[in-house]
């Protein structure tokens, strides 16, 4: 970048005494200085950089420059669903009388966002063959740890309360365990087969030794290596005759959408992640959502405020607990991410229940084309038709020491987001693959040419693709140091 | 490629053994090291805690993912590493030579459950 004024840190631009905009002094009565607590008030004027708004606009227009979107370009982040998230959601949600919405607004008699809310949980229970939805959780762990609420208190609801073990598989996603640990029930290890699906003589052996305390088996279906668990139906069975319950990680629902449903698996529990499967912004864009759907005889314990619809289709919210006495309670503020929900309901209305079942599908078509192009280039662990993602264990030669790191950082030269890289943990090399079904068979075929050039330049010149990236604004981070010394405010970094 | 050290125990979690009388000096393999990659912190035991043969006993962190240490024997910690906690890289350095705990041992007889090196190294292969 030539212009080097703007390849500085905002604190870098600053000049003391500059300002952007000159802030009225407040009136005598409202005073921070006798309106707080001694005890909270600072000593020293905090030390924000000082800047006029032009050189603040710059500032951030250039930044936003070197930013990557699935708008961008081709995003294979592996395990998350990147999405398009098309204009019409986005245009719905900003429609004035939903926008301009307080949450508080919505919580009063028949507003119409509860409408919405509605006709949003009924899509979902239809699409996951559940009972009932709460669309409170605010993200996909959130949802994990409302879900393992509700089934500790349907546990304790029945006098059963020595169930505090939960069985999760060694492929797991991170999140899963630590939900159940916060939730305070304890983590269970269920191994996996060479082939990454469940060792379901590993689980018999574990409900024969403590079936009686399982208060519940989480369970991704497709798997982290996105596989289809071909004996879910036995497994649901074996811990449901065990006492316990089963809980579906929507994580990877993508596969199957509009094709087959965790309810009719026999799962109890589970959660959706609105911001993959139903094409609503991640992180900067989002924020996240993660309702929570039950079975039959389950729908009490859903938490509060609880949108409840009587005889007259009339909707009221109920906030109490004596409303619903065995409600696991509040899990946060309102109803959850209305802008979230909107988006979501407008994906799911835009595409109807018929082009719908073509997402599944696709993503699935999708991650095995990619997998089939890929397969002799990079090693391919498991080899059998994948559903919604593929997971290489890097290069298949790896005499050159090229590592999976290396490759994901030469991708970003060539201008495509890397895929998930060193998830999951079965494998020491994991590159992880998901296309998601919005790309094109262009797209895809660009992608794999890149990945085959990679893998040439691994041969032809190692040490260009070790110290890859070349092109981007930042070469390549130094993890370690990172790791060892995290230095995350500016004023400490200039401490030495 | 990955170095393999005869005359030590291996379990099939990765942590070596070096025996002593009575004592054990565990540790992971240089096979370990190699695909955690740089390792960044390694969470230990305190002297005189007790390890259980197959039960976690602490993690090594990198900057690719954070395993948990399965100790191979049972015994009580008699002393840990320290010098890890500020240079965890020591175990890419050289694995063998860096230990991470000495344990005790109550039972010596679980050493003969754990792989000698040619075991390992196929187990390693597989």
């Amino acid at each position: 970048m030539n212009n080097k004024l703007y390849g500085k840190l905002i604190f870098e631009l600053s000049h003391p005494g500059r300002k952007g905009c000159a802030l009225q002094q407040l009136p005598a009565s409202h005073h921070s200085a006798t309106d707080l607590p001694a005890h909270l008030l600072r000593s020293a004027a905090p030390r924000l950089p000082e800047c006029d708004e032009l050189t603040v606009a710059r500032h951030y227009t250039n930044l936003s420059h070197d930013n990557f979107g699935v708008n961008d370009g081709f995003y294979p982040l592996g395990s998350c669903t990147m999405k398009y998230n098309p204009a019409i959601d986005e245009e719905v949600a900003a429609i004035g009388a939903f926008a301009a919405t307080h949450p508080e607004q919505a919580m009063h008699h028949d507003h119409p966002m509860l409408r919405i809310y509605t006709q949003l949980r009924q899509a979902l229970a239809e699409l996951t063959g559940l009972s009932e939805f709460t669309l409170n959780p605010c993200a996909g762990a959130h949802g994990e740890l409302t879900g393992l609420m509700i089934i500790r208190a349907y546990h304790e609801h029945r006098g059963d309360a020595a169930r505090t073990k939960v069985l999760i598989p060694d492929s797991a996603h991170g999140t899963n365990p630590a939900s159940a640990a916060v939730c305070g029930l304890e983590v269970v290890e269920v191994r996996s087969l060479p082939d990454g699906t469940i060792d379901v003589s590993h689980l018999e052996e574990l409900l024969s030794a403590i079936g009686s305390e399982v208060a519940a088996m989480m369970m991704t279906n497709p798997n982290t290596l996105g596989i289809f668990e071909p004996r879910v139906l036995d497994i649901t069975a074996k811990v449901h005759a065990a006492g316990g319950l089963m809980y579906y990680d929507g994580a990877n629902l993508n596969a199957l959408l509009g094709c087959c449903r965790p309810g009719d698996m026999g799962f109890d529990v589970c959660h959706v992640n609105l911001h993959k499967t139903f094409a609503t912004p991640h992180g900067g864009g989002g924020p996240g959502s993660g309702p929570v759907g039950v079975r039959k005889g389950l729908e009490a314990f859903l938490p509060l405020p609880y949108v409840m619809v009587d005889a007259e289709g009339r909707h009221r919210v109920l906030t109490r607990r004596e409303e619903r006495p065995l409600s696991i309670g509040s899990i946060g503020a309102y109803l959850g991410n209305y802008g979230v929900l909107i988006k979501a309901l407008a994906y799911i209305l835009s595409l109807g229940r018929e082009e719908l079942r073509h997402v599944g599908p696709l993503a699935t078509l999708n991650a095995n084309y990619v997998k089939e192009q890929l397969r002799d280039t990079f090693l391919l662990p498991i080899d059998r038709v994948c559903k919604h993602e593929c997971v290489f264990d890097g290069l298949a030669d790896k005499s050159t020491g090229v590592t999976t790191m290396d490759v994901a950082k030469r991708l970003l030269d060539y201008g495509y987001h890397a895929p998930t890289i060193y998830f999951p943990l079965l494998f020491h090399e994991s590159l992880m693959i998901e296309p998601t079904e919005n790309e094109s068979k262009e797209t895809l075929d660009a992608f794999i040419a890149v990945m085959h050039k990679i893998a040439e330049e691994a041969q032809s010149d190692p040490e260009m693709v070790k110290t890859a990236p070349h092109s981007t604004p930042i070469g390549r981070v130094d993890d370690v140091l990172a790791a060892k010394h995290p230095v995350t405010t500016y004023w400490k970094s200039l401490e030495k | 490629m990955a170095t393999f050290e005869s005359g030590l125990r291996y379990s099939e979690s990765h942590e070596y053994v070096r025996t002593e009388g009575e004592y054990a000096y565990i540790g992971i393999s240089d096979y370990a090291q190699h695909a955690l990659g740089n390792i960044v912190y390694v969470d230990m035991p305190e002297v005189d805690d007790e390890v259980s043969a197959g039960e976690e006993f602490g993690a090594v962190e990198s900057v690719k993912a954070a395993s948990d240490l399965i100790s191979p024997v049972s015994g009580t910690v008699v002393e840990v590493n320290s010098a890890l906690d500020d240079e965890p890289e020591l175990l890419n350095k050289d694995a063998f030579a860096n230990w991470i705990i000495k344990v005790q041992m109550s039972d010596p007889s679980e050493l003969d459950s754990l792989m000698d090196v040619e075991a390992y190294k196929a187990h390693c292969e597989a």
